[in-house]
């Protein structure tokens, strides 16, 4: 059982990365936009490009995991294709987890080449202890997210569009490039409860100097996966009911 | 042995009933149609029948495994083709194959032979590397089919195999399906051609409307059709003037003509009704030039068990297919 799960897991992830990630569009929505709009923020205000680091990685992950999935979604549900991995001896949770997988590997791989880049180039030290848990469990929950968005509509487009909402959303407010700290209130009370505000934190806390507890924000990234996992699994259950 | 069995399966949708509560069992090594119009339900039962979509009443036994708490034992033991075509358009005939393969756990180092086999099986050996979305129609439905063997299922789901393919695709196909039968495959199929039906089904459900109106042979269908003897007749000459000493000769039969010198002549008892008709030509000196049996077609006995006018059957689904 177990077994047949895990299997489809893999080779549906494995799958949607050589016929849909691994392709120009994903690659320049997971990596090359991340990248161009930290560029940009530099040379609107040169300062320390190594304080952009967090947040261009922490955008990265965004981007990168959520570049295909209103296709791998949205499209194979249109198609048909979708239904067809279903009538494997799986059940619908581990397609759905094929897809997030899909997105985590993909956003894995891209996440690996910019941290790399940035860290040797530059010759940062981060603390890999903090900085690789923080940088997994975002993965997976903006998959997830991804995932989820995908489920509630019907067309890749729709899909896409509203998936942009807390995209763009969290680039603005989580800190990514501006400070939290210097939002008005009401601002930093809406940071509290999107997730790539932890994920920021727990990033900027494995490239401080000082060491700190990423513990915090582990937990509640754990807590963000689930609420979109599990419904995420749920909604796809039920288009086949 | 019964391969698959069914009772009182029903699916509704939001009120609306696809599917009202229907029974049959198929066969091991049978080909067992469901025959209807589109919309009368036969996707519906089969998505029921695969674990794409829950009954809403009654059950099924696929292979002996209950569908509501064996569906993932069943899966491994049967193959799918849906009505669409839905492989991968990115992949190659040969990529697809695998993937399925890989997907229902076929061991690694049969994946490639058996792939091998069924794209040799299936006339698609020189196209392997091409990718599905280059592929014509019947291609397309034949590596749907193939695709649907990797794991050599012992039950195969055939919905509308046929729709929309030219004839000499759809005839190759209905090849194939033979051979499958042959080799002892059981097959559950859905049509809505009557002709295909025939050919193919060792039995047919008629559903009509979410409910099986008849299940029988093709054989035993067409005797529902017309139980008397029906008798085609040609003379060599105009005899349109003599239907009443023909008449007489024929006590119990009704005589019908087709035009001045063809009739047909429905029921009485054959042997005086053919002794009749030969007198009859003798006398007049009609020169007798043809004397058929008319065997009723299942359109005859799809007709009259249905109540429906055979034009029902022709009307295609737009758009959708391929
Ligand atoms: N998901 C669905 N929601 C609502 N109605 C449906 C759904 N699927 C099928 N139906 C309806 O059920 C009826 C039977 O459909 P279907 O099983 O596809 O028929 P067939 O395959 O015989 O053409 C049709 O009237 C169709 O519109
Ligand atoms: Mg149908």
């Amino acid at each position: 059982m177990i077994r047949d799960d895990l299997r489809c897991i893999y080779h549906i992830a494995a799958k949607d990365m050589r016929t849909y990630y691994l392709k120009p569009p994903a690659v320049s929505w997971g990596m090359v936009f991340p990248a161009a709009w930290t560029l940009a923020f530099y040379l609107r205000s040169p300062s320390n490009f190594d304080d952009l680091i967090p947040g261009l990685i922490a955008m990265t992950i965004l981007f990168s995991t959520t570049a295909a999935e209103a296709v791998v979604i949205n499209f194979e549900l249109r198609l048909g294709s979708l239904e067809r991995l279903l009538l494997a001896p799986v059940s619908a949770e581990s397609v759905l987890l094929g897809k997030v997988m899909g997105g985590f590997f993909f956003g894995l791989l891209m996440t690996s080449m910019v941290t790399l880049g940035t860290v040797l180039g530059l010759d940062l030290h981060p603390d890999l202890l903090v900085l690789i848990p923080v940088g997994l469990i975002s993965l997976l929950v903006f998959s997830s997210m991804g995932a989820l968005f995908s489920v509630l509509f019907k067309e890749v487009f729709e899909a896409q569009t509203f998936l942009n909402l807390p995209r763009f959303l969290m680039v603005f407010l989580c800190g990514v490039v501006y400070p939290i700290s210097a939002m008005p209130w009401w601002l930093q009370q809406t940071s509290q409860l999107l997730p790539l505000t932890y994920t920021v934190e727990g990033i900027r806390a494995a490239f401080s100097a000082a060491p700190s507890s990423s513990s915090k924000d582990l937990l509640l990234l754990a807590v963000f996966l689930m609420l979109f996992l599990l419904p995420a699994m749920r909604m796809l259950r039920k288009r086949f009911e | 042995m019964n391969a698959i069995e069914v009772r009182g399966l029903i699916k509704r949708f939001d009120g609306f009933t696809a599917v009202d509560g229907i029974s049959f069992d198929v066969k091991e090594g049978e080909v067992f149609g469901l025959l209807g119009p589109n919309g009368s339900g036969k996707t519906t039962t089969i998505r029921m029948l695969v674990g794409l979509s829950r009954p809403t009443e009654g059950g099924a036994k696929i292979l002996g495994f209950d569908l509501s708490s064996g569906i993932t034992e069943a899966k491994r033991k049967i193959g799918v083709v849906p009505d669409s075509s839905n492989l991968y358009d990115e992949l190659s005939a040969r990529e697809n194959l695998l993937f399925m393969a890989k997907l229902y756990g076929v061991p690694k180092d049969l994946r490639e032979e058996r792939a091998e086999e069924l794209l040799k099986a299936f006339g698609l050996y020189q196209r392997r590397y091409d990718r599905f979305g280059t592929f014509s129609r019947g291609m397309k439905r034949a590596l749907t089919i193939a695709a649907a063997l990797v794991h050599d299922p012992k039950v195969l789901f055939l919905d509308e195999p046929t729709v929309g393919l030219d004839v000499v695709a759809a005839r190759s196909l209905r090849n194939l399906i033979s051979d499958l039968h042959r080799k002892g495959l059981t097959i559950i199929l859905t049509t809505h051609y009557l002709e295909e039906a025939d050919h193919l089904c060792d039995r047919i459900a008629i559903l009509v409307k979410g409910e099986v109106v008849a299940v029988d042979t093709p054989q035993g269908l067409k005797r529902y059709a017309d139980e008397r003897s029906v008798i085609e007749v040609s003379f060599g000459r105009e005899v349109a003037g003599l239907v009443g000493d023909l008449s007489a000769r024929l006590p119990g039969a009704e005589v019908v003509f087709l035009d001045e010198a063809r009739m047909t002549v429905r029921g009485g008892d054959p042997s005086r009704v053919l002794e009749g008709i030969f007198e009859f030509s003798k006398d007049h000196d009609l020169g007798l030039s043809a004397i058929n049996s008319i065997r009723p077609s299942l359109e005859d006995a799809f007709v009259r068990i249905t109540g429906l006018s055979p034009t029902v059957m022709a009307r295609e689904k737009g758009g959708k297919g391929g």
